[in-house]
């Protein structure tokens, strides 16, 4: 009786044995994809997660397939494996992931604070080779510097947005207004809009980046962009009166029912939402919106056709400059520093880059940050516009959440909430962000 | 086969694989996250080990605090709404005409992925084209609140669809409990004289005792570690009105990238919900269990 329970636990041992051997094959058949590399002309797979789904991010994702296409084409012995995901689910398994230390080969990343820790943990591989290589001089001025930590790159940048705000000419032309050069001026918009019960700005803060760029604006045109930059390194209080005056300006536009109603609870979308419904009037966003009042077919002629825009007014006595834009980089491109295949990937990373300036101007609207010939593509008139605002831009300062490490940029986005809703006093915004900003990490 | 579930290590043998897995996917991880909370840790770079010392910041971590009240009323809501759920119930098995579409109507929320419950909500809640405010405007109230925006209201606003979503689950289960008891014993009761007050209270009551207890258990568990709806339509916002223990672990691990604290918290939130459940145990004990037949 004994001898056949022995036998049954002798096998059941055997079959999980075997199942880890199985296990330990696959990876060793991946390795051996690392050694062919290495020897040339073999069989090479890198694996490429972005996060351009087709429902999402039409035109991105064709264009993605297309590069990637091409790519294989020219380089018949490279497999690209992609992996897509969307946004925020994007970012939650980028960090699984390396946790496990099992990043793929090339991927999505933002700049500066999103970056910092993947350096630290050393899990991204500097790029300098490729900047001085066939792409050097091919990024506008400005981009790859979000990408560097410590005197080294870790990423290439795809994308390069500033955030105008956009305004609805139909409902300006109703109430007699024109897009305001005056901090003044925008006042008397809101005060009108308010007043005849259009709401005048949409703004989505669940989100809170989005009030975010409000109030780093207005820090911009009270404070100044040094003085801006200053207090989010910590070399500068928060409390800083100009900063304070930004702050409490903030809740005066509040006061004013500058914003549409319930902003707090609704998402970035569903402002979207009440600007192309046109019950909002104006809309701070980034030119990553540029489709959708462009060439987006999904969203009605007349009014992408009413969609003007204007650059942030200069504030009475202000530090600011009105050529000065908060904007940034969007995502860059990274190779993994543990990939088996770096040196293919890199390749591929720098083919990506290149064909994507080229491509993504037309097939998505979206402003790549490698350098461009507009004059040579037909254009909507719109973006022609920014393009040149942009060429013409004093300062760019970073989104404040991608600079801030991650622990501050939660406070920040938190203090905006609560800024926004009227819970905290600017004092107590600007204290909680000095703490947050000294405390580091 | 009576032979082989006899014999002790065959038994051994069947338990052992869900032993297994049970022990890799759920307590080596439980053991885990508690060692994660002593340490400093990014999630992506080196660990610090750092002792205690997360457990003593989440001690006077008033947000954390916040978080835990907020899922304690959650909990506390949730347990009291099973009064009205078990009166729905006994409504429903008592031989009444359309209880078995009734039945079904309550049911089909919990069919609903959480997602689109939140979705609905979310468009219920809308501040402006809302059918909550379309409705309230129409009966004349002037500059009804945006629910999800108000620090004071979001809570509120937020318990409703939660508890909404779960109403079909406890009901199916305190139907399923009624049906179980016999048919006689209603019916001695009322060739007795009792009235159907009566029935309920002192016949039916006392024999689903059991499943009561349970479902406390279930509804304030569940609600303690309760994540997805508020995920979803608020994010634990406005400045952390909403926040619950669950969110306030995601947020720190995942958005501040502090997944030593985050552990830390994660942790702490499995400590409360043993406690509650030890402490439900306790005062729900009844000497012995009552039998009629």
């Amino acid at each position: 009786m004994f001898r056949k329970w022995t036998v049954l636990l002798l096998t059941l041992c055997l079959v999980m044995v075997a199942a880890g051997c199985g296990g330990k094959d696959e990876s060793g058949d991946n390795n051996n994809d690392g050694g062919t590399t290495n020897a040339g002309g073999g069989k090479v797979t890198i694996n490429f997660m972005h996060l351009w789904p087709e429902g999402v991010s039409a035109g991105q994702n064709k264009i993605v397939n297309q590069i990637i296409n091409e790519y294989q084409q020219e380089h018949t012995n490279v497999t690209i494996k992609q992996e897509v995901l969307d946004n925020e689910q994007y970012k939650n398994k980028l960090k699984v992931l390396s946790a496990s230390k099992q990043l793929p080969d090339v991927g999505v990343t933002w700049a500066a604070g999103f970056l910092q820790p993947y350096v630290e943990g050393k899990l991204f591989a500097p790029v300098d080779d490729l900047l001085s290589g066939d792409l050097k001089d091919k990024f506008v001025a400005g981009t790859t510097e979000a990408y560097n930590i410590d005197g080294s790159t870790y990423a290439l940048p795809l994308e390069f947005n500033i955030a105008p705000v956009y305004y609805n000419k139909a409902i300006f032309e109703k109430y007699n207004l024109k897009a305001p050069q005056t901090y003044a001026e925008f006042q008397n918009i809101v005060k009108t809009l308010a007043d005849n019960g259009v709401a005048p700005i949409a703004l989505g803060n669940k989100d809170r980046w989005t009030g975010s760029l409000w109030y780093m604006y207005l820090a911009e045109r009270f404070a100044g962009q040094e003085t801006v930059a200053k207090a989010i390194k910590g070399e500068e209080s928060f409390k800083n009166a100009d900063l304070l005056k930004a702050a409490g300006e903030v809740q005066t536009l509040v006061d004013q029912k500058a914003f549409v109603k319930g902003f707090n609870g609704l998402s970035n979308e569903e402002a979207k939402s009440e600007f192309l419904n046109g019950n909002a009037a104006m809309y701070l966003m980034g030119t990553w919106e540029l489709p959708n009042f462009t060439t987006n077919e999904e969203i009605p002629q007349d009014f992408r056709d009413n969609v003007g825009f204007f650059k942030f007014p200069a504030v009475d006595g202000g530090k600011g400059n009105v050529n000065s834009w908060v904007g940034g980089p969007g995502v860059g491109l990274f190779v993994s520093e543990n990939s088996k295949v770096k040196d293919e990937a890199k390749k591929f990373v720098e083919y990506f880059v290149t064909k994507w300036g080229e491509q993504s101007v037309t097939g998505a609207g979206v402003i790549p940050a490698t350098k461009v010939d507009t004059s040579a593509i037909q254009l909507p008139q719109l973006y022609i516009d920014l393009f040149n605002e942009m060429n013409q831009a004093s300062s760019i300062t970073l989104f404040a959440d991608v600079q801030m490490k991650a622990n501050a940029a939660e406070t920040h986005l938190n203090m905006i909430q609560a800024l926004f809703g009227k819970e905290t006093t600017p004092e107590k915004f600007a204290e909680e962000h000095d703490a947050a900003i000294k405390k580091g990490s | 086969m009576d032979k082989v579930m006899s014999n002790k290590k065959m038994i051994a043998l069947y338990v052992l694989p869900s032993l297994i897995l049970i022990l890799a996917i759920v307590y080596i991880p439980i053991v885990l996250t508690g060692y994660y909370g002593l340490n400093e840790w990014n999630g992506i770079g080196p660990m610090k080990f750092v002792g205690l010392d997360n457990y003593t910041t989440l001690m006077k971590d008033s947000k954390f605090w916040d978080s835990a009240k907020h899922s304690l009323l959650l909990a506390v809501f949730s347990a009291l709404s099973l009064i009205v759920y078990l009166a729905i119930a006994m409504v429903l098995a008592a031989k009444l005409k359309g209880a078995n579409l009734f039945r079904k109507i309550y049911l089909i929320p919990m069919l609903l992925s959480s997602v689109a419950i939140a979705q609905l909500w979310l468009k219920i809640y809308h501040p402006t084209s809302g059918i909550m405010n379309t409705f309230l405007e129409s009966l004349g109230v002037n500059n009804p609140p945006a629910w999800l925006a108000e620090p004071s209201l979001v809570l509120l606003a937020l318990f409703i669809p939660i508890l909404w979503q779960y109403a079909g689950f406890y009901i199916l289960i305190y139907y399923a409990a009624l049906k179980n008891i016999p048919t006689s014993l209603e019916e001695a009761a009322k060739i007795d004289g009792a009235t159907s007050l009566q029935i309920a209270y002192k016949i039916k009551l006392p024999l689903v005792l059991e499943v009561i207890k349970v479902t406390i258990v279930l509804a304030v568990v569940g609600s303690l570690k309760y994540f997805d709806l508020i995920y979803v339509m608020t994010d634990g916002g406005p400045n952390g009105a909403s926040e619950v223990m669950a969110s306030y672990m995601y947020h720190t691990a995942f958005r501040a990238y502090d997944f030593g604290y985050g552990s830390a918290i994660g942790f702490a939130l499995l400590i409360i919900c043993l406690v509650a459940t030890w402490i439900i145990r306790k005062l729900t004990v009844t000497k012995d269990t009552i039998q009629y037949s």
